[in-house]
Parts: structure tokens; sequence; C-alpha cells
């Protein structure tokens, strides 16, 4: 029944989402004569769509909360046995669920724009509400028709089939939500592009509004890449933090657009300058959101992120992109010429820097989409290759090292013009202390010269975050201003922290006796014993180590191999004893000869701080996001203040 | 204003040209046999310093002294590598000789990667810009040629080495010793 009824609203959504095409679209072409009746029409639908999507996304959780057998999606996926978040989280761990969290937060964000945004004049709104629709539609096809997650099951399965125990963390659970949020959030930013290429008014005004809608989106998109790093890193037991898998990269290239286009919209609300570049960067996040997705789900490339492989669901969103994406990019060849050049400004500026950041950013942003396609643009030429961190570090860094250099010196130009005489003694003082770092490292160290650059770099951009600040009073400095001043201290903590891990980074592997003692860096480790433990839907095998750090006291981790039964699985739980300066990472494998247990030791100094730096940048995020909702919010009142004072006088 | 014009088109034919990519690659039908130009030829001459301190270098004369060997490109970064391990060890076990070439690696990450999933290889070669590889025929890592006593390659196994192609890859070795 509640399977029927999630149904139900998923189809009311998608009728009310042909509405506010219809409506919206006929609006627009009527122009000025068009009848208001019809244009009251798209916001509603907007709105109320909205609503639908999430009472069936309700229903789905609901159906998943109660393990409801008869509905196939959740036989293929959950059982009884399983912890009840880790029931509720498996309503979006498989294909069709997940599709339907995509389409409920895309007419979620839809219905906020609908309901909120009153800024941009109302012909744009309605041209952006009915791209909004347009794309999803599409999405709400590929549900319906060819990725129902309430399909029925007749008769009932007898029990369910699990879920894959890797994905039974609490981390996971919210992870792809989180990641969600930030792909498809993005939507908006697209959506306003092309509503604002449909009729020409690319203004400062509307970077302003379309801004912190990217802002929401990229926080979350931060967050969700951070917390998926250090899942990988945890959880499958390698200890590394990145490894340029296709998944991951299908979430840093949309974040690698985002991140550009808040720079670029900054330059396009203060300047009214880069139009056409920021209209495409709109375009441009959000298609990568899809096709990052597309790439994942079609399993056109392998990677060790399962997901349903489908040939008919690849081609669905692939005519999807086509269609979606292959449209705006020909409606901004059509109309960016007209789009007005605007401003203009010198070099040395602070546009000057932000484009800098831009191009660096949609270099790299190439240079991942690249990299991920490769194996791909090689097999149609009948050969098969893959591109490792061998290809993505060096050639990435490139770009990236420039740009920190020049996101250590931007902030502190004025905008149109400016002089690196004015700035002097702040930039002297950035490059002493690059340069003093640079020396004292690779003196007292001998580590490859990326990890020597970064730690460098590092260093000159924690100095040169707060360098903005300078001359301020702390308690005047707009919110938006600390939101960069923190996020660009992110990058420099979260760059130390992959530097050292890349440099510092030491290994033991050894096949250890109950009672035998190793030595790691400052750390001494002892096996002192094995035993089994068992879970709610496992058996592990758990190590007690006693880890010592110099001559400080004894602390015991514990890191287990643990064996599901459903479905059977094996992974590895790695014990982490994180310190202020680092971590120790630990991983049990299996019994060798002689009693004798497989052990990895890591210590690993200062990893933390790549996630806490990830932390920081989003926390930038929020506190920018904040500050300028509340000034807008100010704004508004003061607007109000005026018309009713301006009301009250005689004319 | 041409010029920019112009311009404006270029992300619609990149796009255009994904497409046309990504979908000749979803509707065509998987093939992974593709024979390297190499088989039937010998190898070219190469020299490779040890890969690790484990074992010896690798040259074009260690691979014509009589014995037939597997020739397996590898790498420390490539996780299918890792995943072929299992095989690589059950082919050694099966009295098969195997010789490695580690591409474009660090020493510290290979004795890394054979003490983690094992060490089935009699030579390692360290292959830093991917010469011996390209100069074989190979695309990718990992691939495993069969190499006769004299020099010439008589069989290439493309991707990781599944259970079930290691009877094939024993047969061709015992063929290649013929």
């Amino acid at each position: 029944m509640i399977a029927e009824f999630g149904l139900a609203a998923l189809w009311l959504a998608a009728a009310l989402a042909l509405l506010q095409l219809v409506a919206g679209v006929a609006v627009l072409k009527q122009g000025e004569t068009a009848s208001p009746a019809i244009s009251a029409l798209v916001r509603p639908s907007a709105a109320i769509q909205g609503v639908l999507a999430a009472v069936a996304f309700l229903a789905l959780l609901v159906v998943f909360h109660q393990t409801d057998l008869s509905v196939k999606l959740v036989a293929e996926n959950s059982h009884s046995d399983k912890p009840w978040i880790f029931k509720i989280a498996g309503a979006w761990g498989n294909h069709e669920g997940s599709m339907l969290l995509w389409v409920t937060i895309m007419s979620l964000a839809g219905a906020l724009i609908a309901l909120l945004e009153r800024r941009l004049p109302e012909p744009t709104m309605i041209a952006t509400l009915s791209a909004q629709a347009f794309t999803g539609l599409g999405f709400y096809a590929f549900l319906l028709f060819s990725s129902n997650p309430f399909e029925r099951l007749a008769p009932p399965a007898p029990q369910g089939m699990g879920l894959n125990p890797l994905l039974q963390d609490i981390g996971l659970a919210f992870h792809p939500p989180t990641l969600y949020f930030g792909y498809v959030g993005l939507s908006i930013a697209f959506s306003f592009a092309v509503g604002a290429l449909i009729t020409r008014q690319v203004t400062p005004d509307f970077a302003r509004a379309m801004r912190p809608w990217v802002l929401g989106a990229w926080i979350f998109l931060t967050l969700g890449i951070t917390a998926g790093s250090y899942w990988a890193y945890y959880e499958l037991g390698w200890g590394g933090w990145w490894f340029w898998d296709p998944v991951e990269n299908a979430s840093l290239m949309p974040w690698l657009a985002a991140t550009a286009l808040l720079h670029s919209a900054s330059v396009l609300a203060a300047r009214d300058a880069l139009r056409a570049w920021t209209i495409m960067l709109g375009v441009v996040a959000f298609s990568m959101s899809m096709i990052g997705t597309f790439l994942v789900r079609s399993g056109i490339l392998t990677s060790v992120h399962a997901f349903a492989v489908d040939p008919e669901r690849g081609s669905f969103i692939l005519a999807l992109l086509a269609i979606n994406i292959g449209g705006a990019l020909t409606l901004f060849a059509l109309r960016a010429s007209t789009v007005a050049e605007g401003e203009r400004f010198s070099v040395t500026s602070r546009e000057g820097a932000l484009v800098v950041n831009n191009v660096a950013l949609s270099a790299i942003l190439g240079i991942v989409l690249l990299g991920t396609l490769y194996p791909l643009l090689t097999e149609a030429f009948g050969v098969r290759v893959s591109v490792g961190p061998p290809y993505f570090n060096p050639v990435s860094a490139i770009f990236f090292l420039p740009m920190l250099l020049v996101l250590a010196v931007g902030p502190l130009l004025r905008w149109r013009q400016d002089s690196l005489g004015r700035v002097q003694k702040q930039v002297v003082l950035i490059a002493v202390v690059i340069l003093a770092a640079l020396a004292g490292v690779a003196f007292s160290t001998s580590i490859g010269i990326l990890p020597l650059l970064g730690i460098a770099l590092s260093l000159g951009i924690a100095v040169a975050s707060f360098m903005p600040l300078i001359g301020r009073s702390i308690l005047r400095v707009p919110l938006a201003t600390w939101g960069m001043v923190v996020a660009h201290f992110g990058v420099a903590v979260a760059l130390f922290g992959a530097a050292c891990d890349s440099a510092f980074t030491q290994e033991r592997l050894l096949a250890a006796q109950v009672g035998e003692t190793t030595q790691l860096g400052p750390w001494t480790v002892t096996l002192e014993g094995v035993d089994p433990v068992a879970g709610p839907n496992w058996t592990a095998i758990e190590g007690r180590l006693s880890a010592r750090y110099g001559d400080g006291r004894p602390t015991e981790i514990t890191p287990q191999s643990r064996n599901f039964w459903t479905p059977p699985q094996e992974t590895n739980e790695a014990a982490l004893l994180t310190r202020w300066n680092g971590q120790l990472y630990a991983v049990i494998g299996e019994e060798g000869e002689d009693d004798r247990w497989q052990l990895r030791l890591w210590w690993k100094p200062f990893v933390t701080l790549i996630w806490y730096g990830g932390a920081l940048i989003s926390l930038g995020g929020l506190l920018a996001l904040i500050g300028r909702v509340a000034n807008d919010l100010r704004r508004r009142s003061v607007q109000r203040r005026g018309a009713t004072r301006r009301g009250e006088q005689p004319s | 204003m041409n010029k920019v014009r112009w311009t404006f088109w270029v992300p619609l034919a990149l796009f255009g040209a994904f497409i046309v990519l990504v979908g000749v690659q979803l509707f065509r039908p998987a093939n992974d046999e593709v024979a390297s130009a190499m088989i039937g030829k010998p190898l070219p001459e190469f020299d490779l310093r040890p890969a690790s301190s484990t074992r010896p270098g690798l040259d074009t004369a260690d691979l014509s002294d009589g014995t037939p060997k597997l020739l397996n490109i590898f790498a420390s970064w490539c996780v299918p590598c890792a995943a072929e391990a299992p095989q690589l060890a059950e082919l050694e076990r099966a009295g098969a000789n195997i010789v490695g070439v580690a591409v474009r690696d660090r020493p510290e990450d290979v004795a890394a990667f054979l003490s983690r999933y094992g060490n089935p290889y009699s030579r390692i070669g360290a292959d830093d810009v991917s010469e011996v590889q390209l100069g074989i025929g190979s695309s990718g890592v990992p691939e495993t040629f069969v190499v006769d006593g004299n020099g010439v390659i008589t069989y290439q196994h493309i991707g990781d080495i599944r259970p079930e192609a290691v009877p094939l890859l024993l047969e061709k070795l015992r063929e290649a010793g013929q």
C-alpha cells in the first residue's frame, strides 16, 4: 500500500513538472501579452512538485524501515536482521533508491527557488524554473520507465539479500546523501544559467541570486568529498586517502567546476565582468555531476565502487545527458555572443587573480576528466590503458602549484586595477615564509619535490590567508570575508596534511606472533593477543595491540578482520590511534604459518589535517553563505521600510 | 567578433565528441581480445635495472636462454595487478618461470607491493618510461606475455589474469616450449 502511495506521488510530481514546463514556455513565448493566470501556475507547481517528490522518498524510507519484502528493491538490498539505521540507509544504497533521492533533491531545490528567490526579473525566474522542470522531467521518466523503486515482487521473498557489508558503516550511510545535495544542488546553477541565456539577462544581480545556491551545493560537495576520502582511508584498509578512482573523480570534477564558478560569480557580482564565462561554468558544473553519475552508473568504467551495470540504463542516462547538456551548450553557443562582454580590468587586480584561479581550476578539471576518460578513449582505438597517480599527481600539480601562489596574493589585490608595489610588504613576507620553509625542509630531510613544494606552499598560504584582515577592525570584517579567510586557511591545512602524509609516512608489514614487539618511527607496538569477537551480523578476528608513543603510556587498539554472512564477505576494520601530530593505522590480516598473524602498521604524521582542512574549507563556505544571506535579508528589510515610508508620504 | 563566436561552439563540439565516444563504447559488444602486432616477432632489445633489491633486473638475453617464460607487465599503483597476484602465485607453483616489468614505479613502492601480495618473479626490470611496455605492444597494466626460449613473443594476455585463464596460460607456455 505504501509502495503504491509512493509511486502515485512520484507520478503526480512528474505531472506537475510537466505543467511547470508547459506554463513556463507559454509565458516566455507570449512575452508581455502572457496571461497572469498562466504565469501564476509556475511557482506553485514547482513548490508542490517538491513536496510530492519528498513524499515519494519518504514512502521508500518507510518500506525499507519495515523491510517490506514484497517490494523488489527491499528484497534485493535489505535484510530483516540488519540494524535499523542501515535498513534506512539501504534505501539509497542502490541504483533505484539513489535516483529517487536525486530527483527528490532536484525538485526540492526547484521548490526552494520558486518560494524564496524574488530578486531577478520575473521572466528570468520563469525561464529558470522551466529549465529546472525540463531537466527534472528527464529524470522522472528515467525513474518511472526504467528504474521504478516501488516495483512489487510476487510472491514476496522469504528473506532479503542483504547489503554489501562494506556499506554497513555509519559514515558511508550518510555520505551519498551529502554528495547528492552537492551534485544536484548544482542543477540550480545550471537552470539559472539557462534561464539567463534565454532572457539574455546576465547581470550582477543574476550572479548575486545564483551565488548562495552554488555556495550551498559547494559546501555539501566539499563535506561529501572530505567524508568520502576519510571513509576510503579507514574502511578500505589500504592506508591511502585518495585513489583517483573514477567514482572519486566523478565527485571531484563538479567540485572543481563549482569552485571556479563561485570565484567567477564573485567577479560578475562585484564588477559585472566575465559574463559568458560564468554562464559557461554554471552549465559545466551540473554537467559534470551528470557525466560523473553516468560514468559510474553505466558501468562503462570499471571501478572499486560497485553499482549495477545495465546497458539499457546507461543509454537512458546518455540520452538525458545529450539532451540536457547538448541543449544548454547549443543555447550557450547561440546566445553567448549577444551577452555583452562586460567590464574590462587589468591583469594585476583581484579579477586578474581570479581569472588565473579559474583557468587553473578548469585546466585541472580537464586533466581529471581526460584521465578518467582515457581508458575509454584508447579503448575506442582498440587498446586498453589504465592511468594512475603517476599521471594525475604531477600533471595536476603543474596547474595546482601556480594557482596556490596566486591564491596567496590574489585576495590582497584591489578590484579593477592594482600594483604589486602597493602590497609589497605582504608579498615579500609570503615569499620569505615559502623560501625559508623550502630551504629548511630541503636541508633537514630528503623528501620528493612535490611534497617539499606542498609543505612550503602550505605554510606560505597559511600566513597569507589571514593577511586580508590586516588593517581592518576585526569586528567589522564582513562574514563573507571571514569565509574566504577560513576556506583559504583550510586549503593550507589540507595541503600540509597531504604533503606530510606523502613525505613522512612509515610503513611496517610483519607476520607477528603473540607477544612480539616492533618499532615503527616513534611507536613501539606489541601484539598482545588475538581473539574472536561477534557482532549483529558478523564474526571477526580481533587483534589486541598495545601501542606506545616514545616513552608514553601504552594504549590498546583493536583492528579486526570481519566476516559477514549475508552476503558472505570479508572486510578489514582498521584500528586508528590519533594524536595531535598524526595517526597510527593498524590492520590485521590472515593467520600465517607458526601462529603468526599478518599485521600492517602505518605511522602517518599530520594525516588528519587533510580532513580538518576539508572541514575548514566547508566552514568557510558556510560563513560566506550566512554572510551573503544575512546581507540580502538586511537589504530587503531596508527596501521594505523605504517602500512603506514612501507609501506614507502623500504623493 | 567572429573569432569569439567560433570559440563559443568549442564546448558543444567537445561534448559531442564525448557523446559519440561513450555511445560507441556503450553499444559495442565487449571485446577483450586485442592482439599485439608483436606476436610471433622477437622482443626488442632492452636492458632494465632491477626494480627491487630482492631480484635482478631484466634484459633481452634473459628471455632467450632456452626456457620459455611468462613476462608480466605490472605496477604497484595498479589495482587489477593486486587482484591477479594469487593467479600469478598459482602459475609459479605450477612451474612457470615468471619475469616482471614494473612500469613507472618506485623501488620502495615495488618492495611494499611484493611483500603485500607475494613475489612470483624470478627477475624484475624497472621500466621507468614505459619503453619496454610500448616496445612489446602492451597498452596497459596488467598484461602478460608468453615468450619462448628464443625471445619470441608467442601469446599475449590483456588485463588481469582471472582464475579461469590460468590453465590456458600454462598450455600456451607448454606450446612455446615445444
